[in-house]
């Protein structure tokens, strides 16, 4: 867990093309914060894959790639609790009915894992439909014990 | 760092020595197409050496998935080498480790495959 005395509140937020190159940078600056914040390798690699995750399904399925429509990147480090908030503008899809990847009619299929990693990797995970349209997802990791 | 690849042979093994990150875009497409080539040239054993890759994503353990399954339909066998602990547990958790055939020697590798 990072040492929260030295910590300084901060909140970076960006709208993002629909496009590889923003999982890329996203994840740049989601892990960049993270270490700002004191957290150590192991958690930096799962704060990474969830917002890589997060934004793969924002442009990827969300968005469609569609150059016209944004994902919006919130990253906050506040009140011990790291942040990062993802919202696309595509159509939305039933989240609540998700295949279990792990059931072993779903365990040989090629994709439908990153809800669950993202899951695996944060202390917190939400996510909900936007009006008119989109989806967002928040991740929280916890910078102190709980 | 995207992914690299370097196909050699041992014996009738065909050995990929994979670096880099298997990620969705580039990564994954490079390591997909480098398979199916094998396939298609009649390779029915191939080991993947993934003990230099960094950075494994969703789509990344969905190619791992879809090469076993296009090898081993092909009538062939698909292992892997050298996992690194990140990728490891990945397939720990998405309850995958068991369904391939895992090494952590080249030798015991090839030599395991029928």
């Amino acid at each position: 867990m990072p040492d929260n005395s030295r910590f300084v509140p901060r909140t970076v937020n960006q709208s993002l093309d629909s496009t590889l190159d923003s999982v890329d940078s996203a994840e740049d600056l989601a892990v960049g914060m993270a270490r700002s914040a004191g957290f150590g390798e192991d958690d930096l690699v799962k704060i990474g894959m969830a917002v890589r995750e997060s934004m793969v399904n924002a442009v990827v399925h969300g968005n469609r790639y569609n150059s016209n429509k944004k994902v919006r990147l919130s990253v906050a480090t506040v009140a011990g609790r790291f942040t990062v908030r993802i919202a696309d503008e595509g159509e939305g899809f039933e989240f609540e009915h998700l295949p279990n990847p792990l059931s072993p009619e779903n365990i040989m299929r090629t994709s439908g894992r990153g809800i669950f990693l993202i899951r695996s990797f944060v202390d917190e995970f939400q996510i909900r439909r936007l009006e008119p349209v989109g989806t967002e997802v928040t991740l929280v990791k916890y910078m102190v014990s709980k | 760092m995207s992914v690299k690849l370097n196909s050699r042979q041992v014996g009738d093994v065909s050995v990929i020595d994979v670096s880099g990150r298997i990620t969705l875009g580039e990564g994954s497409s490079t390591l997909r197409d480098a398979l199916r080539e094998l396939v298609t040239k009649g390779q029915k054993k191939i080991l993947l050496n993934l003990g230099e890759v960094s950075y494994i994503d969703s789509s990344g353990i969905g190619e791992l998935v879809s090469a076993f399954t296009t090898v081993t339909n092909s009538g062939g066998q698909l292992k892997l080498l050298n996992l690194t602990k990140r990728v490891k547990d990945l397939l720990q958790i998405t309850k995958l480790y068991t369904v391939f055939d895992v090494h952590e020697s080249e030798l015991s590798a090839v030599r395991s495959f029928a």
